[in-house]
């Protein structure tokens, strides 16, 4: 398929960084969506990863970091026609913004969640990052990381999540597919992408994940609607880290349970003006 | 007739509800009112009290003495009996004791057994209120009827009737107008104003005194097409609210100080993304939390210099519930006119307090969206989020409306197209044009409202929610005769408007600034803009409204020195 309506730009992204893979990944699974580039927005808040709106041609929302979610949310509400994504890193998603991640989850907006785990902090040059292991040592852990990386699989399925699934940068046809899957459930869609930070972590590099990460879609024994089994699968991390769907569940997004919403979107819905004047009545 | 009333008990004794009721009786006979809350940060016990002052002419504010008590518990009047006029009363059940002659005892707990529920003793209270003051059961019912369910209905009228009966009538009724007005809160007149603008999306986290607001907008959602977000922080209301504006509706938060603390970095974002807002501050004491449920005027300078960098924003003060109303509409307007934040600073007196005012007239309130007209766009011509344009007001237009155009909004330095750049060009051009709109807001910017004498020797200044009580300080200071003083009070306040402050200032021999806080913080911020400087200070900040009897004293204590 050739790639022209979400473009491509110059970023300022390290060279072999795993952006690069997750941003033409995006591109592609949009254009296969059949998407217009007018009626997606993509939402970042601050980090390299976070920079990807400005890498792509749809309507680009750059936040403030760790505050990706609420804006994103809102704007689907405001707007559901808007296919709306959230691109950003583990550190926007995880440490700064971990309030948000915890409560956008219970909101259960449909907008999908692209976060580009790198186990690191590459923008503010190689701390540790809310994702990073047990033992990694940076700067500003010497002595190597002593408290232990939040799981994003365990906690979204304990959340209660709709949509759960882990992808590795280095499997495009895969991270796409799962990207399809994402942008298409009808909720909130969480995807850990894995990616090596080729400047600032020397331990989770592109051939640590390779040798380990293997595609969980590919197991036809595996039902990733049982929530035991995914709880299972989510908290294997080490030799074997499984990638795809891990859970996925129906149910009401936040605009289906507004009843006015269903006339149309908000910002198409107009004033009432008398229904405002009913209103003043009620203090006479 | 200007009668002063105070109902006070511990919370969860139904104070709320005799006064709402006693309030409600008062409009719909045409008296004008104002109703002072004082409540403690508890859901049960402690002491709280209503004051509801009212007249046949209109209540500018609350009034320290008090011409008759209810006294749901002994406290109550222990608390306010100093108060009290020496030709006063006090309403209370046989239960409580105190020795006064101009104790009144009702026996309403047995009244309302009789009645068929020993729940509605209030009622019988408030008929022998309105036996006292003259007045006649009209109305009555259909009052009872919106305050209370059903099937309580009927006991209620039985208990005020057999209340009604116990006292001697002491007042006769004044003669009054019957004008229509609305008896409402400035937090309710706020939420009205912003459902009048077109509001379409609240996000907020709950914090007395602002939480009225939501709590107005809530019940009203379904109806009015609104959301109304209950986020998860005061941090995920504001982005909610922002990120609900870009997408092209008009948006609001609303907190107190302690909300707003955690709001600003947003706050500055509203400002380098040039997208409009409107925050409602509604201020308590602080720092941190402060006195939660008392009033104060302290956020003034916070807010007006309210997060790092540089970056135009608006501060209207709010005065008093038909301001609060019509400036919030105006708020909204300014907001999307210069794409900018808007605050409206109210506090807790202003919040709490109800009042008689005349009905809101939507007929005075326009909606002016300063979208950009997407025809060209839609013809091919591209579209620059933050094009340099002569008056540096940028087109804005909606996400998702026209094929081909994309709208960016960026809280990184941004190229006109929205794009990250750290060219110092860009730069210095974009730091430009957001100052330039400064400059038109200081051209937008209404003078303070001005009160009193003609050429006054004494100006004061204020701010906000004193309006009310200094509107009458001031006729109070007149009608002493001695000296002449006049008050300027203001609305706008930053940009801060400086035309009739430097003429008024120039003529008087004294200016003294009257304010809810500690450091005078208005003088400050008229000293760093003018270089005018006050010659002495009228200053409140143990967490209670300033009256108008208490100013009188105080100013002229200033004036003397």
């Amino acid at each position: 398929m050739k790639k022209t309506e979400f473009l491509t730009f110059e970023t300022a992204w390290c060279p072999g960084c795993g952006d690069f893979a997750i941003l033409e990944a995006l591109k592609e699974t949009l254009e296969e969506l059949q998407k217009n580039p007018h009626e997606v927005l993509v939402v970042g808040g601050i980090g390299q990863a976070a920079k990807t709106p400005q890498y792509i041609n749809a309507n680009g929302f750059e936040g403030l970091h760790g505050r990706a979610l609420p804006p994103a949310a809102a704007a689907k509400i405001v707007n559901h026609k808007l296919t709306v994504i959230v691109d950003t890193g583990d550190g926007d998603s995880y440490g700064e913004g971990g309030n948000h991640f915890i409560h956008n989850i219970k909101r259960n907006v449909d907008m999908t969640h692209f976060v580009h785990d790198n186990q690191i902090y590459g923008l503010t040059k190689g701390q540790s990052s809310p994702t990073s292991d047990l033992g990694h040592v940076t700067d500003f852990t010497p002595d190597g990381v002593n408290t232990h990386p939040i799981n994003p699989m365990v906690a979204a399925i304990g959340l209660g999540a709709g949509f759960v699934a882990r992808a590795f940068s280095g499997d495009k046809e895969h991270l796409k597919s799962i990207m399809k899957a994402a942008i298409n459930y009808n909720g909130y869609a969480l995807v850990d992408i894995l990616q090596p930070c080729v400047s600032f972590n020397k331990v989770n590099t592109f051939a640590w994940y390779k040798k380990r990460v293997y595609n969980l879609d590919e197991n036809a024994s595996y039902n990733p609607t049982d929530k035991a089994a995914a709880f299972a699968k989510a908290m294997e991390w080490g030799d074997k880290i499984p990638t795809g769907i891990l859970y996925i569940e129906d149910d009401q997004s936040y605009v289906e349970k507004v009843p006015f919403l269903k006339e149309a979107p908000l910002v198409d819905l107009p004033v009432e003006t008398e229904v405002i004047e009913g209103f003043f009545k009620e203090f006479m | 007739m200007d009668f002063n009333l105070l109902i006070g008990g511990a919370a969860g004794q139904g104070m709320e509800t005799l006064s709402a009721t006693f309030s409600k009786i008062l409009q719909k006979r045409g008296y004008h009112l104002f109703t002072l809350q004082d409540y403690m940060s508890r859901v049960r016990g402690g002491h709280n009290f209503f004051q509801i002052r009212f007249s046949e002419n209109p209540v500018k504010t609350h009034r320290d003495e008090i011409d008759g008590i209810i006294a749901l518990n002994t406290e109550t009047i222990t608390l306010h009996l100093p108060r009290l006029a020496k030709d006063g009363f006090i309403l209370a059940d046989t239960d409580v004791s105190h020795e006064d002659s101009r104790l009144l005892k009702i026996p309403a707990k047995s009244l309302a057994k009789e009645a068929g529920n020993p729940k509605v003793s209030s009622s019988a209270i408030l008929g022998a209120l309105l036996k006292i003051l003259g007045m006649d059961e009209a109305h009555l019912e259909d009052i009872l009827s919106i305050k209370f369910k059903e099937d309580i209905v009927k006991q209620n009228l039985t208990a005020f009737l057999s209340g009604y009966g116990v006292p001697e009538k002491r007042f006769e009724e004044p003669t009054l107008q019957q004008e229509e007005t609305m008896l409402i809160q400035a937090n309710e007149s706020i939420a009205l104003g912003a459902l009048a603008a077109g509001m379409k999306f609240y996000s907020a986290y709950p914090m007395t005194p602002a939480t009225s607001i939501m709590s107005y907008l809530v019940k009203k959602s379904k109806e009015a097409k609104v959301v109304v977000e209950q986020a998860e922080d005061e941090i995920a209301a504001i982005n909610m609210a922002i990120g609900a504006s870009y997408t092209g509706v008009r948006s609001m938060t609303g907190t107190s100080g302690g909300g707003y603390s955690l709001m600003v970095e947003a706050v500055g974002m509203a400002g380098i993304m040039e997208t409009p807002l409107v925050i409602a501050e509604i201020q308590r004491p602080g720092p941190a939390t402060g006195l939660p449920t008392r009033t104060e005027q302290s956020d003034l300078l916070f807010v007006v210099h309210s997060s790092h960098g540089e970056f135009p924003k608006m501060v209207i003060a709010l005065r008093h519930p038909e301001d609060a109303f019509y400036q919030t509409t105006r708020a909204f307007n300014l907001a999307e006119k210069y794409q900018i934040p808007v605050i409206l600073l109210g506090d807790q007196y202003m919040a709490d307090a109800i009042r008689t005012v005349k009905p809101f007239d939507l007929s005075k309130v326009t909606i002016d969206r300063h979208l950009a007209d997407e025809t060209p766009y839609r013809e091919g011509k591209e579209y620059k989020r933050y094009e340099l344009t002569d008056n540096s007001i940028s087109p804005r237009l909606i996400p998702g409306r026209i094929p081909g155009t994309m709208v960016n909004a960026d809280s990184d330095e941004h190229d006109e197209l929205g794009n990250i750049t750290e060219s110092g060009e860009v730069r210095n051009a974009m730091v430009e044009k957001r100052a330039k709109k400064f400059a038109l807001l200081q051209e937008e910017v209404l003078e303070p409202e001005y009160l009193g004498e003609k050429d006054p020797e004494i100006l004061l200044l204020g701010w906000g929610s004193l309006h009310s009580p200094l509107s009458e300080a001031i006729d109070l200071l007149n009608q002493e005769g001695t000296t002449t003083y006049g008050a300027l009070v203001f609305g706008d306040i930053w940009p801060l408007p400086e035309k009739k402050l430097r003429d008024y200032a120039k003529r008087a021999k004294k200016l003294i600034n009257v304010e809810q806080n500690y450091n005078g913080q208005l003088a400050q911020l008229i000293s760093q803009v003018t270089g005018i400087r006050v010659h002495g200070s009228v200053l409140k900040y143990d967490g209670r409204p300033l009256s108008a009897t208490e100013i009188q004293k105080k100013v002229k204590e200033e004036a003397a020195l």
